[in-house]
Protein backbone atom coordinates (compact mmCIF):
# COMPACT_ATOMS: atom_id res chain seq x y z
CA UNK A 1 0.00 0.00 0.00
CA UNK A 2 1.33 3.49 -0.85
CA UNK A 3 1.73 5.99 1.94
CA UNK A 4 1.74 9.54 1.20
CA UNK A 5 4.57 11.77 1.26
CA UNK A 6 5.30 15.16 3.08
CA UNK A 7 5.14 16.83 -0.67
CA UNK A 8 2.28 14.82 -1.46
CA UNK A 9 0.70 16.25 1.45
CA UNK A 10 1.69 19.59 1.07
CA UNK A 11 0.78 19.67 -2.22
CA UNK A 12 -3.16 18.68 -1.30
CA UNK A 13 -3.34 21.29 0.74
CA UNK A 14 -2.88 23.68 -1.83
CA UNK A 15 -6.30 23.17 -2.98
CA UNK A 16 -7.94 24.05 0.25
CA UNK A 17 -5.52 27.15 0.89
CA UNK A 18 -6.46 28.16 -2.59
CA UNK A 19 -10.37 27.66 -2.66
CA UNK A 20 -10.97 27.66 1.08
CA UNK A 21 -9.13 29.56 3.95
CA UNK A 22 -8.39 32.50 1.54
CA UNK A 23 -11.73 33.45 0.43
CA UNK A 24 -11.91 36.85 1.50
CA UNK A 25 -8.97 37.62 -0.65
CA UNK A 26 -10.70 36.50 -4.05
CA UNK A 27 -14.32 37.14 -3.03
CA UNK A 28 -14.81 39.84 -5.45
CA UNK A 29 -16.43 41.43 -8.48
CA UNK A 30 -13.66 43.23 -9.55
CA UNK A 31 -11.33 42.70 -11.79
CA UNK A 32 -13.94 41.45 -14.46
CA UNK A 33 -11.78 38.81 -15.90
CA UNK A 34 -12.95 37.41 -19.34
CA UNK A 35 -16.26 39.00 -18.37
CA UNK A 36 -16.33 36.65 -15.27
CA UNK A 37 -16.81 38.29 -12.00
CA UNK A 38 -13.40 37.70 -9.98
CA UNK A 39 -14.42 35.17 -7.43
CA UNK A 40 -16.38 33.08 -10.22
CA UNK A 41 -13.10 32.69 -12.39
CA UNK A 42 -10.73 32.27 -9.48
CA UNK A 43 -12.93 29.00 -8.65
CA UNK A 44 -13.46 28.00 -12.10
CA UNK A 45 -9.42 27.72 -12.64
CA UNK A 46 -9.19 26.01 -9.82
CA UNK A 47 -11.45 22.98 -10.81
CA UNK A 48 -8.37 22.28 -13.44
CA UNK A 49 -5.43 23.08 -11.19
CA UNK A 50 -7.15 20.97 -7.99
CA UNK A 51 -6.92 18.11 -10.75
CA UNK A 52 -3.17 18.95 -11.67
CA UNK A 53 -2.45 19.08 -7.65
CA UNK A 54 -3.43 16.00 -7.51
CA UNK A 55 -1.56 14.35 -10.20
CA UNK A 56 1.85 15.90 -8.68
CA UNK A 57 1.15 14.31 -5.39
CA UNK A 58 -0.08 10.63 -7.33
CA UNK A 59 3.57 11.18 -9.13
CA UNK A 60 5.24 12.40 -6.35
CA UNK A 61 4.17 9.11 -4.11
CA UNK A 62 4.53 6.97 -6.87
CA UNK A 63 8.16 7.58 -7.62
CA UNK A 64 9.13 7.84 -3.73
CA UNK A 65 7.31 4.41 -3.25
CA UNK A 66 9.27 2.93 -6.33
CA UNK A 67 12.64 4.33 -4.94
CA UNK A 68 11.64 3.10 -1.61
CA UNK A 69 11.17 -0.49 -2.82
CA UNK A 70 14.14 -0.07 -4.57
CA UNK A 71 16.12 -0.33 -1.36
CA UNK B 1 -48.35 17.12 -31.45
CA UNK B 2 -48.46 19.83 -28.55
CA UNK B 3 -45.32 21.13 -27.17
CA UNK B 4 -46.70 19.38 -23.96
CA UNK B 5 -46.96 15.94 -25.88
CA UNK B 6 -43.77 16.22 -27.49
CA UNK B 7 -41.72 17.01 -24.40
CA UNK B 8 -43.86 14.52 -21.94
CA UNK B 9 -42.58 11.95 -24.55
CA UNK B 10 -39.05 12.65 -24.56
CA UNK B 11 -39.07 12.38 -21.15
CA UNK B 12 -40.61 8.51 -20.57
CA UNK B 13 -38.85 7.95 -23.28
CA UNK B 14 -35.40 8.38 -21.57
CA UNK B 15 -36.98 7.23 -18.72
CA UNK B 16 -37.96 3.96 -20.05
CA UNK B 17 -34.56 3.82 -21.99
CA UNK B 18 -32.59 3.94 -18.03
CA UNK B 19 -34.56 1.10 -17.59
CA UNK B 20 -33.93 -0.76 -20.32
CA UNK B 21 -30.40 -0.26 -19.79
CA UNK B 22 -30.67 -1.06 -15.58
CA UNK B 23 -32.63 -3.96 -16.17
CA UNK B 24 -30.38 -5.32 -18.45
CA UNK B 25 -26.98 -4.53 -17.06
CA UNK B 26 -27.89 -7.29 -13.99
CA UNK B 27 -28.47 -10.01 -16.45
CA UNK B 28 -27.08 -13.09 -16.34
CA UNK B 29 -25.33 -12.57 -12.85
CA UNK B 30 -26.13 -14.70 -9.79
CA UNK B 31 -27.37 -11.44 -7.37
CA UNK B 32 -25.63 -12.60 -4.00
CA UNK B 33 -24.70 -10.18 -1.45
CA UNK B 34 -21.25 -9.66 -3.09
CA UNK B 35 -22.39 -8.86 -7.10
CA UNK B 36 -25.70 -6.78 -5.49
CA UNK B 37 -23.57 -4.46 -3.80
CA UNK B 38 -20.13 -4.25 -4.32
CA UNK B 39 -19.67 -5.56 -8.29
CA UNK B 40 -17.74 -8.40 -7.22
CA UNK B 41 -15.45 -5.59 -6.61
CA UNK B 42 -14.61 -5.55 -10.34
CA UNK B 43 -14.84 -2.14 -11.33
CA UNK B 44 -11.80 -0.57 -13.14
CA UNK B 45 -11.32 3.40 -13.67
CA UNK B 46 -14.25 3.62 -15.81
CA UNK B 47 -16.63 2.19 -13.96
CA UNK B 48 -15.44 3.44 -10.88
CA UNK B 49 -15.82 7.19 -12.65
CA UNK B 50 -18.92 6.71 -14.11
CA UNK B 51 -20.33 5.68 -10.46
CA UNK B 52 -19.29 8.41 -8.87
CA UNK B 53 -19.37 11.03 -10.68
CA UNK B 54 -23.52 9.17 -10.96
CA UNK B 55 -23.41 9.14 -7.12
CA UNK B 56 -22.07 13.36 -6.20
CA UNK B 57 -24.06 14.88 -9.36
CA UNK B 58 -27.64 14.74 -7.72
CA UNK B 59 -30.90 16.75 -8.99
CA UNK B 60 -29.51 19.41 -6.80
CA UNK B 61 -26.87 19.77 -8.51
CA UNK B 62 -29.06 20.53 -11.43
CA UNK B 63 -32.34 22.70 -9.70
CA UNK B 64 -30.69 23.36 -6.34
CA UNK B 65 -27.34 25.05 -7.84
CA UNK B 66 -28.98 27.52 -10.00
CA UNK B 67 -31.73 27.90 -7.92
CA UNK B 68 -29.22 29.01 -4.91
CA UNK B 69 -27.50 31.48 -7.59
CA UNK B 70 -30.96 33.05 -8.44
CA UNK B 71 -32.37 33.60 -4.87
CA UNK B 72 -28.73 33.69 -2.50
CA UNK B 73 -26.26 34.78 -5.27
CA UNK B 74 -22.45 34.63 -4.13
CA UNK B 75 -22.85 31.89 -1.78
CA UNK B 76 -23.28 29.35 -3.60
CA UNK B 77 -19.49 29.31 -4.64
CA UNK B 78 -19.36 26.86 -1.62
CA UNK B 79 -20.70 24.10 -4.31
CA UNK B 80 -17.67 24.59 -6.33
CA UNK B 81 -15.26 24.28 -3.60
CA UNK B 82 -16.51 21.60 -1.53
CA UNK B 83 -16.53 19.01 -4.62
CA UNK B 84 -13.15 19.28 -5.78
CA UNK B 85 -11.81 19.60 -2.42
CA UNK B 86 -14.33 15.99 -1.25
CA UNK B 87 -12.25 14.47 -4.20
CA UNK B 88 -8.63 16.24 -3.10
CA UNK B 89 -9.30 13.82 0.32
CA UNK B 90 -11.17 11.01 -1.11
CA UNK B 91 -7.23 10.40 -2.77
CA UNK B 92 -5.63 10.21 0.34
CA UNK B 93 -8.70 8.19 2.29
CA UNK B 94 -10.58 5.41 -0.42
CA UNK B 95 -7.44 3.61 -1.38
CA UNK B 96 -6.91 3.02 2.14
CA UNK B 97 -10.91 2.11 3.13
CA UNK B 98 -11.03 -0.02 -0.19
CA UNK B 99 -7.60 -1.75 1.18
CA UNK B 100 -9.67 -3.07 4.92
CA UNK B 101 -12.91 -3.68 2.52
CA UNK B 102 -10.71 -6.41 0.29
CA UNK B 103 -8.87 -8.20 3.89
CA UNK B 104 -12.22 -8.37 5.56
CA UNK B 105 -14.76 -8.44 2.54
CA UNK B 106 -16.40 -5.58 3.57
CA UNK B 107 -19.58 -4.44 2.17
CA UNK B 108 -20.76 -1.10 3.95
CA UNK B 109 -19.73 1.70 6.03
CA UNK B 110 -20.92 0.30 9.43
CA UNK B 111 -18.91 -3.30 8.63
CA UNK B 112 -16.02 -0.86 8.76
CA UNK B 113 -16.96 0.32 11.93
CA UNK B 114 -18.03 -3.42 13.22
CA UNK B 115 -14.31 -4.57 12.24
CA UNK B 116 -12.36 -1.42 13.53
CA UNK B 117 -14.09 -1.20 16.88
CA UNK B 118 -15.05 -4.71 17.16
CA UNK B 119 -18.75 -3.87 18.14
CA UNK B 120 -21.94 -4.68 16.67
CA UNK B 121 -24.21 -2.30 18.64
CA UNK B 122 -21.72 1.02 17.45
CA UNK B 123 -22.35 -0.78 13.81
CA UNK B 124 -26.12 -1.21 14.27
CA UNK B 125 -25.92 2.47 15.58
CA UNK B 126 -24.15 3.76 12.38
CA UNK B 127 -26.49 1.77 10.43
CA UNK B 128 -29.44 3.23 11.59
CA UNK B 129 -28.15 6.99 11.45
CA UNK B 130 -27.34 6.30 7.90
CA UNK B 131 -30.54 5.21 6.60
CA UNK B 132 -32.51 7.94 8.93
CA UNK B 133 -30.57 10.57 6.60
CA UNK B 134 -30.36 8.75 3.49
CA UNK B 135 -34.09 9.24 4.00
CA UNK B 136 -34.36 13.11 3.57
CA UNK B 137 -31.43 12.50 0.78
CA UNK B 138 -33.62 10.11 -0.83
CA UNK B 139 -36.84 12.72 -0.66
CA UNK B 140 -35.05 15.27 -1.98
CA UNK B 141 -34.11 13.44 -5.03
CA UNK B 142 -37.78 12.15 -5.22
CA UNK B 143 -39.04 15.91 -4.95
CA UNK B 144 -36.27 17.06 -7.47
CA UNK B 145 -37.76 15.06 -10.11
CA UNK B 146 -41.37 15.68 -9.38
CA UNK B 147 -40.74 19.20 -9.66
CA UNK B 148 -39.18 18.53 -13.01
CA UNK B 149 -41.44 16.40 -14.35
CA UNK B 150 -44.23 19.01 -13.25
CA UNK B 151 -42.81 21.57 -15.31
CA UNK B 152 -41.80 19.70 -18.34
CA UNK B 153 -45.01 18.57 -18.75
CA UNK B 154 -46.62 22.07 -18.48
CA UNK B 155 -48.40 20.93 -14.77
CA UNK B 156 -50.25 18.39 -17.06
CA UNK B 157 -48.98 15.28 -14.84
CA UNK B 158 -49.04 15.76 -11.30
CA UNK B 159 -46.10 15.73 -9.25
CA UNK B 160 -46.96 12.50 -7.26
CA UNK B 161 -48.02 10.70 -10.22
CA UNK B 162 -44.48 11.54 -12.16
CA UNK B 163 -42.31 10.23 -8.36
CA UNK B 164 -44.71 7.58 -8.62
CA UNK B 165 -43.91 6.48 -12.15
CA UNK B 166 -39.72 7.50 -12.25
CA UNK B 167 -39.99 5.32 -8.77
CA UNK B 168 -41.09 2.18 -9.73
CA UNK B 169 -38.49 2.28 -12.59
CA UNK B 170 -35.71 2.94 -10.02
CA UNK B 171 -36.77 0.40 -7.38
CA UNK B 172 -36.86 -2.42 -10.20
CA UNK B 173 -33.87 -1.79 -11.68
CA UNK B 174 -31.91 -1.85 -8.56
CA UNK B 175 -33.68 -4.74 -6.98
CA UNK B 176 -32.88 -6.57 -10.38
CA UNK B 177 -29.31 -5.44 -10.94
CA UNK B 178 -27.67 -3.48 -7.40
CA UNK B 179 -24.70 -1.36 -8.05
CA UNK B 180 -24.15 -2.54 -11.72
CA UNK B 181 -27.33 -0.83 -13.08
CA UNK B 182 -26.37 2.40 -11.14
CA UNK B 183 -23.47 2.62 -12.88
CA UNK B 184 -24.81 1.53 -16.74
CA UNK B 185 -27.48 4.12 -16.14
CA UNK B 186 -24.67 6.64 -15.51
CA UNK B 187 -23.60 6.67 -18.97
CA UNK B 188 -26.89 7.86 -20.13
CA UNK B 189 -27.23 10.26 -17.33
CA UNK B 190 -23.54 11.92 -17.85
CA UNK B 191 -24.01 12.33 -21.90
CA UNK B 192 -27.45 13.41 -21.30
CA UNK B 193 -26.44 15.91 -18.11
CA UNK B 194 -23.42 17.13 -20.06
CA UNK B 195 -25.26 17.94 -23.61
CA UNK B 196 -28.25 19.85 -21.51
CA UNK B 197 -25.35 21.68 -19.12
CA UNK B 198 -23.39 22.78 -22.11
CA UNK B 199 -26.44 23.76 -24.19
CA UNK B 200 -28.48 25.76 -21.64
CA UNK B 201 -25.28 27.24 -20.26
CA UNK B 202 -23.79 28.61 -23.41
CA UNK B 203 -27.59 29.13 -24.51
CA UNK B 204 -29.71 30.94 -22.23
CA UNK B 205 -27.19 33.95 -21.48
CA UNK B 206 -26.49 34.06 -25.09
CA UNK B 207 -30.28 34.23 -26.28
CA UNK B 208 -31.34 36.90 -23.40
CA UNK B 209 -27.76 39.29 -23.63
CA UNK B 210 -25.73 37.47 -26.64
CA UNK B 211 -23.66 35.92 -24.09
CA UNK B 212 -22.26 35.12 -21.04
CA UNK B 213 -19.40 37.99 -20.80
CA UNK B 214 -22.80 40.75 -21.61
CA UNK B 215 -24.85 38.81 -19.12
CA UNK B 216 -22.67 39.54 -16.43
CA UNK B 217 -21.62 43.17 -17.44
CA UNK B 218 -25.44 44.32 -16.94
CA UNK B 219 -25.76 42.02 -14.03
CA UNK B 220 -22.69 43.31 -12.33
CA UNK B 221 -23.93 46.71 -12.87
CA UNK B 222 -27.16 46.24 -11.74
CA UNK B 223 -26.58 43.88 -8.81
CA UNK B 224 -22.88 43.78 -7.94
CA UNK B 225 -23.80 43.39 -4.21
CA UNK B 226 -26.23 39.49 -4.81
CA UNK B 227 -22.19 38.37 -6.54
CA UNK B 228 -20.42 38.29 -3.45
CA UNK B 229 -20.72 37.05 -0.45
CA UNK B 230 -23.49 37.02 1.52
CA UNK B 231 -24.98 38.06 -1.95
CA UNK B 232 -29.02 37.98 -1.20
CA UNK B 233 -28.81 35.79 2.31
CA UNK B 234 -28.32 37.47 5.97
CA UNK B 235 -25.61 35.60 7.32
CA UNK B 236 -23.84 33.71 5.06
CA UNK B 237 -20.93 35.19 4.75
CA UNK B 238 -17.12 34.09 4.84
CA UNK B 239 -17.02 31.94 8.20
CA UNK B 240 -20.22 30.26 6.81
CA UNK B 241 -18.53 29.48 3.47
CA UNK B 242 -15.46 27.95 5.05
CA UNK B 243 -17.01 25.57 7.63
CA UNK B 244 -19.54 24.90 4.89
CA UNK B 245 -16.81 23.68 2.44
CA UNK B 246 -14.96 22.35 5.10
CA UNK B 247 -18.24 20.32 6.45
CA UNK B 248 -19.31 19.08 2.90
CA UNK B 249 -16.14 17.98 1.77
CA UNK B 250 -15.36 16.21 5.00
CA UNK B 251 -18.69 14.66 5.09
CA UNK B 252 -18.78 13.94 1.24
CA UNK B 253 -16.77 10.53 1.39
CA UNK B 254 -18.18 9.45 4.90
CA UNK B 255 -22.07 9.19 2.80
CA UNK B 256 -22.74 5.35 3.40
CA UNK B 257 -23.33 5.62 -0.68
CA UNK B 258 -20.15 7.02 -1.31
CA UNK B 259 -18.27 4.95 0.93
CA UNK B 260 -19.22 1.82 -0.18
CA UNK B 261 -18.59 2.40 -3.91
CA UNK B 262 -15.03 2.76 -2.76
CA UNK B 263 -15.28 -1.15 -2.16
CA UNK B 264 -16.31 -1.17 -5.72
CA UNK B 265 -13.17 -0.90 -7.39
CA UNK B 266 -10.69 -3.45 -8.08
CA UNK B 267 -7.50 -1.69 -6.52
CA UNK B 268 -6.86 1.54 -4.28
CA UNK B 269 -4.86 2.22 -7.30
CA UNK B 270 -8.24 2.88 -9.32
CA UNK B 271 -9.83 4.85 -6.95
CA UNK B 272 -6.56 7.24 -6.42
CA UNK B 273 -6.02 7.77 -10.35
CA UNK B 274 -9.95 8.26 -10.19
CA UNK B 275 -9.68 11.12 -7.84
CA UNK B 276 -7.04 13.20 -9.81
CA UNK B 277 -9.41 12.86 -12.74
CA UNK B 278 -13.07 13.83 -10.80
CA UNK B 279 -12.51 17.64 -10.20
CA UNK B 280 -12.58 17.76 -14.34
CA UNK B 281 -15.71 16.17 -14.00
CA UNK B 282 -16.86 19.88 -12.00
CA UNK B 283 -16.25 21.92 -15.48
CA UNK B 284 -20.07 21.45 -16.09
CA UNK B 285 -21.21 23.14 -12.59
CA UNK B 286 -20.25 26.62 -13.70
CA UNK B 287 -22.56 26.18 -16.79
CA UNK B 288 -25.25 25.66 -14.35
CA UNK B 289 -24.84 28.75 -12.37
CA UNK B 290 -25.31 31.11 -15.57
CA UNK B 291 -27.98 29.91 -15.99
CA UNK B 292 -28.92 31.19 -12.44
CA UNK B 293 -27.63 34.36 -12.79
CA UNK B 294 -29.60 35.27 -15.95
CA UNK B 295 -32.69 34.24 -14.11
CA UNK B 296 -31.89 36.73 -11.79
CA UNK B 297 -31.82 39.42 -14.68
CA UNK B 298 -34.98 37.93 -16.83
CA UNK B 299 -37.13 36.45 -14.15
CA UNK B 300 -36.97 38.73 -11.60
CA UNK B 301 -39.77 37.45 -9.61
CA UNK B 302 -39.83 33.59 -9.36
CA UNK B 303 -41.48 32.39 -5.81
CA UNK B 304 -39.22 28.89 -5.77
CA UNK B 305 -35.77 29.51 -6.80
CA UNK B 306 -35.44 25.67 -7.64
CA UNK B 307 -37.86 26.37 -10.57
CA UNK B 308 -35.48 28.90 -11.91
CA UNK B 309 -33.66 26.52 -14.58
CA UNK B 310 -36.66 24.79 -15.93
CA UNK B 311 -38.86 27.50 -16.41
CA UNK B 312 -35.93 29.58 -18.32
CA UNK B 313 -35.65 26.71 -20.43
CA UNK B 314 -39.39 26.16 -21.12
CA UNK B 315 -39.27 29.76 -22.09
CA UNK B 316 -36.63 29.75 -24.31
CA UNK B 317 -36.05 26.80 -26.14
CA UNK B 318 -38.39 24.01 -28.35
CA UNK B 319 -40.45 21.52 -26.89
CA UNK B 320 -37.90 18.49 -27.50
CA UNK B 321 -35.27 20.75 -25.89
CA UNK B 322 -37.17 20.93 -22.67
CA UNK B 323 -37.59 17.02 -22.98
CA UNK B 324 -34.44 16.25 -23.02
CA UNK B 325 -33.53 18.77 -20.74
CA UNK B 326 -36.32 17.34 -18.06
CA UNK B 327 -35.33 13.83 -18.83
CA UNK B 328 -31.69 15.10 -18.37
CA UNK B 329 -32.98 15.98 -14.72
CA UNK B 330 -34.88 12.82 -14.36
CA UNK B 331 -32.26 10.62 -14.87
CA UNK B 332 -29.98 12.90 -12.77
CA UNK B 333 -32.44 12.13 -9.31
CA UNK B 334 -33.34 8.69 -10.01
CA UNK B 335 -29.53 7.76 -10.27
CA UNK B 336 -28.45 8.81 -7.19
CA UNK B 337 -31.76 7.42 -5.73
CA UNK B 338 -31.14 4.47 -7.13
CA UNK B 339 -27.74 4.23 -5.45
CA UNK B 340 -29.01 5.46 -2.18
CA UNK B 341 -32.01 2.94 -1.88
CA UNK B 342 -29.71 0.33 -2.47
CA UNK B 343 -27.46 1.30 0.34
CA UNK B 344 -29.88 2.19 2.56
CA UNK B 345 -31.40 -1.21 2.44
CA UNK B 346 -28.05 -2.91 2.76
CA UNK B 347 -27.05 -0.97 5.92
CA UNK B 348 -30.86 -2.27 7.31
CA UNK B 349 -30.57 -5.84 6.00
CA UNK B 350 -26.69 -6.59 6.79
CA UNK B 351 -25.69 -3.90 9.92
CA UNK B 352 -29.11 -3.84 11.70
CA UNK B 353 -31.70 -6.30 11.24
CA UNK B 354 -29.38 -9.54 11.15
CA UNK B 355 -27.15 -8.69 14.45
CA UNK B 356 -30.08 -7.94 16.21
CA UNK B 357 -32.93 -9.94 15.47
CA UNK B 358 -31.35 -12.94 13.16
CA UNK B 359 -28.25 -13.75 13.53
CA UNK B 360 -28.32 -16.74 11.89
CA UNK B 361 -29.34 -15.08 8.48
CA UNK B 362 -27.18 -15.96 5.45
CA UNK B 363 -25.40 -13.87 3.30
CA UNK B 364 -27.51 -14.92 0.90
CA UNK B 365 -30.76 -14.44 2.93
CA UNK B 366 -29.26 -10.87 3.97
CA UNK B 367 -29.46 -10.14 -0.27
CA UNK B 368 -32.88 -11.13 -0.38
CA UNK B 369 -34.15 -9.15 2.79
CA UNK B 370 -32.17 -6.35 1.18
CA UNK B 371 -33.91 -6.54 -1.72
CA UNK B 372 -37.52 -6.62 -0.25
CA UNK B 373 -36.18 -3.70 1.64
CA UNK B 374 -35.80 -1.94 -1.67
CA UNK B 375 -39.46 -1.97 -2.22
CA UNK B 376 -40.53 -0.81 1.11
CA UNK B 377 -37.87 1.97 1.59
CA UNK B 378 -38.83 3.29 -1.91
CA UNK B 379 -42.38 3.48 -0.73
CA UNK B 380 -41.69 5.39 2.77
CA UNK B 381 -39.29 8.17 1.06
CA UNK B 382 -42.35 8.42 -1.73
CA UNK B 383 -45.06 8.37 1.00
CA UNK B 384 -42.72 11.85 2.58
CA UNK B 385 -41.83 13.83 -0.57
CA UNK B 386 -45.60 13.43 -1.63
CA UNK B 387 -46.86 14.64 2.23
CA UNK B 388 -43.88 16.34 3.62
CA UNK B 389 -43.43 20.39 3.21
CA UNK B 390 -39.96 20.78 3.94
CA UNK B 391 -37.85 22.33 1.19
CA UNK B 392 -34.99 20.89 -0.46
CA UNK B 393 -32.06 22.86 1.11
CA UNK B 394 -33.60 22.22 4.74
CA UNK B 395 -33.80 18.59 3.77
CA UNK B 396 -30.10 18.66 2.12
CA UNK B 397 -28.48 20.67 5.14
CA UNK B 398 -30.46 18.49 7.86
CA UNK B 399 -28.92 15.21 5.81
CA UNK B 400 -25.16 17.01 5.30
CA UNK B 401 -25.06 17.85 9.21
CA UNK B 402 -26.22 14.91 10.18
CA UNK B 403 -24.18 12.16 8.19
CA UNK B 404 -20.71 14.81 8.90
CA UNK B 405 -20.49 13.12 12.10
CA UNK B 406 -19.21 9.61 10.89
CA UNK B 407 -15.97 11.72 9.90
CA UNK B 408 -13.87 11.44 13.09
CA UNK B 409 -14.87 7.78 13.58
CA UNK B 410 -13.81 6.92 9.80
CA UNK B 411 -10.82 9.06 10.49
CA UNK B 412 -9.60 8.41 13.86
CA UNK B 413 -10.62 4.75 12.78
CA UNK B 414 -7.86 4.83 9.85
CA UNK B 415 -5.22 6.67 11.56
CA UNK B 416 -5.54 7.17 15.36
CA UNK B 417 -4.20 3.71 17.39
CA UNK B 418 -5.25 5.18 20.59
CA UNK B 419 -9.38 5.85 19.65
CA UNK B 420 -11.65 3.54 21.31
CA UNK B 421 -15.43 2.39 21.03
CA UNK B 422 -16.88 4.57 23.74
CA UNK B 423 -14.79 7.77 22.40
CA UNK B 424 -16.72 7.34 19.05
CA UNK B 425 -19.77 6.23 20.34
CA UNK B 426 -19.68 9.42 22.53
CA UNK B 427 -18.62 11.63 19.87
CA UNK B 428 -21.57 10.33 17.22
CA UNK B 429 -24.31 10.74 19.74
CA UNK B 430 -23.32 14.24 20.92
CA UNK B 431 -22.90 15.34 17.02
CA UNK B 432 -25.60 14.15 16.25
CA UNK B 433 -27.29 15.20 19.22
CA UNK B 434 -26.46 18.73 18.38
CA UNK B 435 -26.63 19.21 14.80
CA UNK B 436 -30.71 18.26 14.87
CA UNK B 437 -31.41 20.34 17.78
CA UNK B 438 -29.66 23.52 15.79
CA UNK B 439 -31.62 22.09 12.43
CA UNK B 440 -34.17 21.43 14.13
CA UNK B 441 -34.75 24.73 16.21
CA UNK B 442 -33.79 27.04 13.08
CA UNK B 443 -30.57 27.86 14.35
CA UNK B 444 -28.41 27.44 11.20
CA UNK B 445 -26.43 28.98 10.27
CA UNK B 446 -25.39 29.83 14.26
CA UNK B 447 -22.85 32.36 15.39
CA UNK B 448 -22.04 33.21 11.14
CA UNK B 449 -21.21 28.89 10.70
CA UNK B 450 -22.28 25.98 9.48
CA UNK B 451 -23.99 24.25 12.26
CA UNK B 452 -23.32 20.74 11.36
CA UNK B 453 -19.84 21.79 11.44
CA UNK B 454 -20.20 23.13 14.79
CA UNK B 455 -21.50 19.85 16.06
CA UNK B 456 -18.58 18.32 13.82
CA UNK B 457 -16.43 19.88 16.26
CA UNK B 458 -18.41 18.70 19.57
CA UNK B 459 -18.05 15.60 17.97
CA UNK B 460 -14.10 15.62 17.62
CA UNK B 461 -13.43 16.96 21.04
CA UNK B 462 -15.71 14.62 22.71
CA UNK B 463 -14.30 11.30 20.87
CA UNK B 464 -10.56 12.38 21.57
CA UNK B 465 -11.38 13.43 25.20
CA UNK B 466 -13.56 9.99 26.11
CA UNK B 467 -10.78 7.85 23.89
CA UNK B 468 -8.44 9.08 26.21
CA UNK B 469 -10.21 8.35 29.26
CA UNK B 470 -11.11 4.96 28.24
CA UNK B 471 -8.66 2.09 28.29
CA UNK B 472 -6.95 1.78 24.86
CA UNK B 473 -7.78 -1.43 22.54
CA UNK B 474 -6.41 -2.83 19.31
CA UNK B 475 -7.88 -1.87 16.12
CA UNK B 476 -9.81 -4.40 14.67
CA UNK B 477 -8.05 -3.25 11.24
CA UNK B 478 -4.56 -4.69 12.71
CA UNK B 479 -5.28 -8.06 14.33
CA UNK B 480 -5.87 -9.57 11.62
CA UNK B 481 -3.12 -8.49 9.51
CA UNK B 482 -0.88 -9.88 12.05
CA UNK B 483 -2.66 -13.33 12.55
CA UNK B 484 -2.32 -13.52 8.40
CA UNK B 485 1.32 -11.86 8.75
CA UNK B 486 1.98 -15.37 11.78
CA UNK B 487 0.31 -17.73 8.96
CA UNK B 488 2.42 -16.99 6.62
Amino acid sequence: MKKPTAGALLLAFVPFLAVCFSVSLWDRVYPLIFGFPFNLFWLICWIPLTSLCLWGAYHLMDSSNKRGSHE
Amino acid sequence: MTSRVVAMTIIFGIILLAAIIGLYSGRKRQMTLEQWTVAGRGFGLIFVWLLTAGEVYTTFAFLGASGWVYSRGGPTLYILAYMSLAYVLSFFILPDIWEAGRKFSLHTEPDFFQQRYGSKALAAFVAIVGVVFIIPYLQLQLTGLGIIVEVASFQAISRPLAMLIAFVVVAGFVFASGIRAVAWVSVLKDILMLFAALSIGIGIPFHYFGGIRPMFKILVATKAAHLTMPGSTAHMGHTWYISSVLLSALGGYVWPHNFGSAFTAKSGETLRRNAVIMPLYMITMPMLFFVGFTAVLVLPRLANGDLALLTLVRQTFPAWFLGIVGGAGAVTAMVPAAVLILTASTLFAKNFFRPLFQPSMTDDDVAKLARILVIVLTGIALTLAIFSSISLVELLLLAYAGIGQFFPGVIFGLYWPRVTTMGVFSGLISGVGLAMLLVFSKHDPVFGLNAGFIALCLNVMVTVAVSLLTTAQRSGLEERTEAIAVAD
